[in-house]
């Protein structure tokens, strides 16, 4: 009994709470499309797969490390500078990030142009650092930052899934409908020119809102 | 220790400051190079697929040396003697914001298979931000053997095509100039079967006009010069259009 | 000419909203009534006047390849465009918080119109949006970089007030359960930037 109180048992690494931080934001509290946030810089590079999955990684490695960052200062952090240095430390994560897609993966890096930077005002970072970092530990942070970005990067990738198969034929940048079956080969199939303009991808967001929220019903709004 | 107090936050921003420049300034100046090199190379690459040289990257640097055999800088349709910029490190964006007659813009002058070629950079505006390319040239000095587009924001499946080959291997064969007088190449939907016209991207209206102008804005002052270079160079035998296209 | 070109442009068919989605977490959650979304339009659009062409200066006077030479021809070969994303925030930052301040000293009723929106506006990803778009699309003068940015602002007041406004008569609708909320938002601004694409090709 006094044996408990005098050393709090110490947390495994994995355990049931951390790995709950970790794929919460995967179902049910996806910071997309139930915390409705960060979807500013998200939805305009989904017409391919591969500049959407680089975006959310890059978006998981931000969120991930300023979370870990902010995490470790917080109690160091004077009340009255709080955001900036919040957003110092995530605007320099981002330039870190875009100096190195621009020099090891520079096709792609020009495909993101300017969204990289707006990872800056994503709604994400900021929140899960004032929501969670600044009252939980490093690791715990951490995690959450993860799980945030995942949550975030599976969105674009599915969103960029349909739009790049419906749109355009292909996945990853290689064809998936065959050849054959388009109009001008005799066929009968046709892309969706719509999928590849920016209303569709508010559409299709919508849609798996829809599905997500039918699935789990306590989300529904009134 | 006072983690509100005045003289706290400021000791804490200035280290703040401090840290982060240093971080940044390493990251940048450690990263600089590999950006730079890959800049570099990528305009080689573009310039050899306008040749019809198709190289990865990572061989562009050699290709370019195989195949470009001069390089020299033009202004108001003369070749300049002592440019202030050596012709490759030109940048086009700031040689198209002058009027024509006072840019100094370069010329990439290329032998392959024996054929000479003129290969010339293009810039200009699209919808969504600037587009560039190369335009390479028969010996003959007008007649267009390839050309290749780039873009920093076009609409995907939209003005994007103007990089893919649908839109660039129509390009091959059409002229330049008729009877020894610039004219350029009209992007427009529809027909596209004269020899200064090709078809425009359907949905991307705005960038294919973007292509046209900027291929009559940056290929003017060329013409003059390359068909004056030819009629003194090459007096007789122009390559016919079609042995210039198998030769491709 | 180029100008009025630039600013219906910026308005109607590069939205900020329908064509980038910038600015969409306030552009969601402060649609519900069109009075809100009037004061958060006006404020963004008033910030945007100021930042972007601040920004402007910022990136062409001291951070592109060569911008300090102004100051001594020996610093030509400085490139500071890598320090752009952290200047060009701190920047919006900074302004947003002096108009919060000067607006609240001189003009008491415009801040209680707009004062609360002023602190939602520096993480508004329009803001930063509008300042790299600038630099990105290398606009060459600061006329230009003004226009657009008060065109960008109008065209996402528009946006959010037109959003607003159908918000309040959605009211009325059964709309599907699941979707209700989010989801037939994002389907209105969808079916919305459907029909503003119909200004593109539009050239004055």
């Amino acid at each position: 009994m006094s044996q408990a109180t005098q050393t709090e048992p110490k947390e495994a690494l994995f355990s049931k709470k951390n790995v709950k931080l970790l794929s919460d934001p995967l179902n049910g509290s996806n910071p997309v499309t139930v915390q409705v946030l960060g979807i500013c810089s998200s939805l305009a590079i989904t017409v391919k797969l591969e500049p959407a999955i680089v975006m959310g990684v890059s978006v998981l490695v931000v969120t991930a490390f300023s979370n870990l960052i902010t995490s470790m200062m917080r109690n160091f952090i004077p009340n009255r500078i709080r955001i900036i240095v919040q957003l110092v430390v995530v605007a320099a994560l981002v330039i870190v990030v875009d100096q190195i897609l621009k020099a090891y993966v520079y096709d792609v890096s020009k495909q993101l142009s300017v969204f990289v930077g707006l990872i800056i005002t994503n709604c994400i970072l900021m929140g899960r650092i004032e929501a969670f970092a600044l009252a939980n530990t490093p690791w715990k942070s951490f995690l959450d930052g993860i799980g945030n970005g995942a949550g975030y990067a599976a969105v674009l990738i599915i969103v960029a899934f349909f739009r790049e198969l419906l749109g355009s034929g292909q996945l990853y940048g290689y064809q998936v409908v065959p050849e054959s079956w388009y109009l001008h080969n005799g066929g009968w199939y046709s892309n969706n020119g719509m999928m590849l303009l920016p209303p569709m991808a508010l559409i299709v967001l919508a849609v798996l809102i829809w599905v997500q929220r039918a699935k789990f019903r306590q989300l529904i709004e009134d | 220790m006072n983690v509100n107090s005045n003289s706290y936050t400021y000791l804490f921003s200035v280290v703040m400051v401090v840290l982060v420049a240093v971080m940044l300034s390493v990251a940048a100046l450690s990263l600089k190079p590999a950006q730079d090199a890959n800049i570099e190379l990528e305009k080689k690459q573009e310039i050899l697929k306008s040749l019809g040289v198709d190289v990865s990257r990572e061989e562009a640097g050699e290709a370019f040396d195989e195949y470009i055999k001069e390089q020299i800088v033009l202004k108001g349709g003369q070749p300049v003697a002592s440019p202030e910029v050596a012709a490759f490190a030109i940048s086009m964006a700031d040689a198209v914001a002058k009027p024509s007659d006072e840019r100094e813009v370069p010329l990439f002058i290329a032998e392959r298979d024996g054929q000479t070629f003129y290969i010339i950079p293009v810039r200009g505006k699209g919808l969504w931000g600037p587009i560039w390319g190369y335009v390479s040239i028969a010996s003959d000095g007008y007649t267009v053997t390839g050309a290749t587009f780039g873009h920093k924001g076009e609409t995907p499946g939209l003005g994007a095509e103007i990089s893919t080959p649908v839109f660039t291997d129509q390009f091959p064969g059409k002229k330049l100039a008729e009877n020894g007088q610039f004219q350029g190449i009209a992007v427009r939907k529809g027909d596209a079967s004269g020899d200064h016209q090709v078809d425009g991207i359907s949905g991307g209206t705005i960038t294919s006009v973007g292509v046209e102008n900027m291929l009559n804005d940056c290929l003017k002052p060329y013409i003059a010069y390359l068909l004056t270079r030819n009629a003194a160079e090459v007096p007789a035998q122009p390559a016919t259009n079609d042995t210039l296209i198998s030769s491709l | 000419m180029e100008l009025v070109n630039l600013f219906i442009r910026s308005i109607f068919i590069e939205n900020m909203i329908f064509a980038f989605f910038l600015g969409m977490c306030s552009y969601l959650a402060v649609s519900k009534t069109v009075k809100t979304a009037l004061g958060l339009g006006v404020a963004v659009t008033f910030t945007l006047l100021v930042t972007v062409p601040v920004n402007f200066l910022v990136d062409t006077k001291l951070l592109q390849p060569g911008a300090l030479a102004w100051l001594d021809p020996s610093l030509a070969d400085y490139d500071l465009s890598f320090l752009s994303f952290i200047i060009f925030i701190a920047v919006v930052a900074a302004i947003v918080q002096l108009l919060e301040m000067i607006v609240e000293r001189f003009s008491p009723s415009l801040y209680n119109a707009l004062g609360i929106f002023l602190p939602l506006i520096a993480v508004n990803c329009s803001i930063l949006g509008a300042a790299l778009f600038v630099q990105e699309r290398g606009y060459k003068t600061l006329a230009e970089a003004t226009v657009f940015g008060v065109g960008s602002g109008v065209g996402w007041a528009l946006a959010i007030v037109a959003l607003a406004a159908i918000r309040e008569r959605l009211k009325y609708s059964h709309v599907p359960a699941p979707l209700r909320g989010l989801g037939i938002t994002f389907i209105i601004t969808g079916l919305m930037g459907m029909a503003f694409m119909s200004f593109m090709g539009i050239k004055i």
